[in-house]
């Protein structure tokens, strides 16, 4: 009994299962297109029936089912970032770069005929990054550009393809202010500028289509001139380098010589300076030497001169050669010339 | 049988309903046609709209602005430079009604777009000099090397100027007003042209870049020489500096010991001058003692002080 009241309970509910079937995916589908959710960096715009109503912010939201309201969910507050000349291939601490091989299998073919043709086909990178200066040179200029999405109605409503619109007018920014500066100021000192203009420039662009973009930032990275003629800017390099080491070295040589001419001009005076000394020294001494001599003289002159001058005599009379004594009767000393002889000549 | 029928007049009904109603998004805007035929003007608001069920049709357009990018073209300058221009424009439908009836899709247009934007670039650009396609104002550029205070200019291109109306923004404004009456008639309006790429063709950038090899050629040149100089200068530095040290030495040594000689002399002369003849006598003493020495023949006369007794033992000899 109990086995056909439980057969006769399957059954019925077997009668009522695709109602319920239908009426869960019914549910399941009016759950799943009512709530949304917004995450913390997005904001949602919300149309009905393709027309715009409003703009929801993150959480969970709700909104009219079954595609009467639809919700496009635009990421406002992250950064988004464009490069021209070069790719990232994976940021990180050591960012590693894609080569210009692996980035032309990513191109389409399009591009890549428009490379051949603009013959750029060796290096698709090139393509992007190659320009001309205002002194009619080139350089090769790479860079970046950070921007967000000011505007979420105007960015999801106003322009159909709003990245390539900004890669496009990007470039185009980019080389009417470098076609303005100089390849000095392009590679050199006027980086700063450029930046500041291009980004001004790009955001004036980009307004005139209402895109709803942000430009944060537009960064030059590397600014070479073309390969084939940096060797001969290097080399200018180094001979600015040349001029201040040939200077360098003639300062060292004069570092060289210069202080040791002081010492010996130093030395040459201090020398001076002790003669000076010793000059005033002695003629002291002599001076005194002589006034106490003459002071002693003063009280018995005349016995003082005899004293004084036998005692020489007698010092140097004994240490001389050949004497010879004339009268002073004698006129000449002629007569005598044969003794003196006879002395220079030693006998 | 009753319930039956008034289910398929139900679901009948709900076809015709939902082929009526027709969606517009923010992004887009419709011709309704009826049988090919176009009825009433555009409908450019966003929203839920009703046309006649399956004898109308709803054909959509893009109302956002849209992209057209040229293939880059090889044109003469008219110094006859030959340089790649690539121009990229933006523009939208702004007449979709007119724009059914003349071009139909963006591809037609985009070929359009081709036609009149390269042939309007090409007349502009063979048109200038090389300077006003690729300058666009006269901004005086920097291109000085400042080589120790003596300015040297690098390239002399840089410096000149470019010809009222033209610079390549002018150049563009130029080509837009040409060319956006000519594709009003597709029912587009051209918002914005701009010149993306200007490059030299392979020839010329040849012969730039042996002008660019040889202008910093000029300018090492320069530096290098400068820095011989500046060592020359350096080197007779050295020489004066040199001279001025040794003979300032010289000359403050011999001022020291003119100084100290004069000093010398007042204290002699001061001494000496209590008696002169005293002092004759005793220096002369000195002087025989130093002069007079071993082998020194002297010839003696008996007048003399010292002998005067040789002759005599009387006061005055003899």
């Amino acid at each position: 009994m109990a086995a056909a009241a439980e057969n006769v309970k399957k059954i019925r509910l077997d009668v009522r299962a695709p109602g319920l079937i239908i009426a869960g995916v019914v549910i399941v589908a009016f759950l799943a297109t009512t709530f949304y959710q917004i995450r913390s960096d997005e904001v949602g715009v919300v149309r009905k029936f393709g027309k715009y109503v409003r703009t929801t912010q993150p959480g969970l939201r709700m909104k009219l089912p079954f595609g009467i309201e639809t919700v496009t969910k635009v990421r406002v507050k992250h950064i988004f970032k464009e490069e021209f000349g070069f790719r990232t291939k994976e940021a990180g601490i050591h960012t590693t770069y894609m080569s210009a091989r692996d980035f032309m299998k990513k191109l389409s073919y399009s591009n890549i005929a428009y490379q051949r043709k603009a013959g750029f086909a060796a290096d698709p990178f090139l393509a992007e990054t190659l320009m001309l200066t205002g002194d009619l040179n080139c350089a090769e200029v790479e860079w970046v550009i950070q921007y967000q999405v000011g505007d979420p109605e105007e960015y999801v409503f106003n322009v159909r393809d709003v990245r390539g619109a900004i890669r496009d007018m990007s470039e185009a920014v980019m080389r009417q202010i470098i076609g303005d500066s100089s390849v000095d100021e392009v590679i050199t000192f006027g980086k700063v500028r450029i930046q500041e203009e291009a980004k001004v420039k790009l955001q004036e662009v980009l307004d005139e289509f209402n895109i709803g973009i942000k430009i944060k930032n537009l960064v030059l990275q590397d600014v070479n001139p073309p390969r084939e003629v940096k060797d001969s800017f290097d080399d200018v390099n180094r001979a600015r380098q040349d001029k201040d080491r040939l200077r360098n070295i003639a300062w060292e040589k004069y570092n060289e010589v210069i202080p040791e001419a002081k010492g010996n001009a130093g030395k040459l005076v201090k020398t001076a300076e002790g003669y000076s000394i010793e000059r005033v020294n002695r003629a002291r001494g002599d001076a005194s030497r002589f006034v106490a001599t003459w002071e002693a003289y003063n009280g018995a002159k005349d016995v003082t001169r005899r004293r004084l001058y036998l005692e020489t005599m007698a010092e140097i009379m004994p240490s001389m050669g050949r004497k010879v004594i004339i009268d002073e009767q004698q006129k000449g000393v002629l007569p005598f010339l044969d003794v003196m002889r006879e002395g220079g000549d030693g006998k | 049988m009753k319930g039956i029928i008034a289910i398929i007049v139900i679901v009948l009904a709900a076809i015709v309903i939902f082929n009526g109603f027709y969606r517009v998004d923010e992004t887009q805007q419709v011709i309704v046609t009826q049988f090919g035929q176009p009825i009433g003007g555009p409908v450019t608001e966003a929203g839920l709209h009703w046309k006649k069920p399956f004898i109308q049709k709803a054909n959509y357009f893009e109302k956002r602005v849209l992209s057209w990018d040229g293939d880059p073209n090889m044109i003469p300058t008219k110094d006859k430079k030959y340089i790649w221009v690539d121009t990229t424009a933006r523009w939208k439908i702004v007449d979709p009604l007119l724009f059914l009836q003349s071009v139909r899709s963006e591809r037609e247009v985009h070929s359009r777009l081709d036609d009149i934007l390269d042939g309007a670039t090409r007349n502009e650009i063979a048109d200038r000099e090389l300077i006003d396609i690729v300058r666009n104002s006269n901004r005086i550029l920097e291109v000085v090397e400042d080589i120790d205070d003596v300015e040297v200019v690098i390239s002399e291109s840089a410096l000149e100027a470019i010809t009222p109306d033209s610079g390549r923004e002018q150049i563009t404004r130029n080509i837009l007003a040409w060319s956006k009456p000519r594709v009003k008639e597709y029912g587009v309006d051209l918002i914005d042209i701009r010149i993306k790429k200007i490059n030299y063709n392979a020839d010329v950038r040849t012969k730039v870049f042996e002008r660019m090899i040889s202008e910093r050629k000029r300018v090492s040149q320069l530096y290098r020489a400068e820095g011989k100089r500046e060592a020359l200068d350096i080197e007779g530095q050295i020489n004066k500096d040199l001279q001025r040290i040794q003979s300032e030495a010289y000359r403050e040594a011999q001022e020291i010991q003119g100084k100290a000689d004069a000093e010398a002399t007042n204290i002699y002369a001061e001494a000496y001058n209590r008696d002169p003849e005293f002092y004759s006598f005793l220096n002369t003493m000195t002087t025989y003692r130093q002069a007079l020495k071993d082998k020194t023949f002297l010839i003696l006369s008996t007048g003399s002080d010292y002998l005067k007794y040789i002759t005599g033992y009387g006061p005055e000899g003899k």
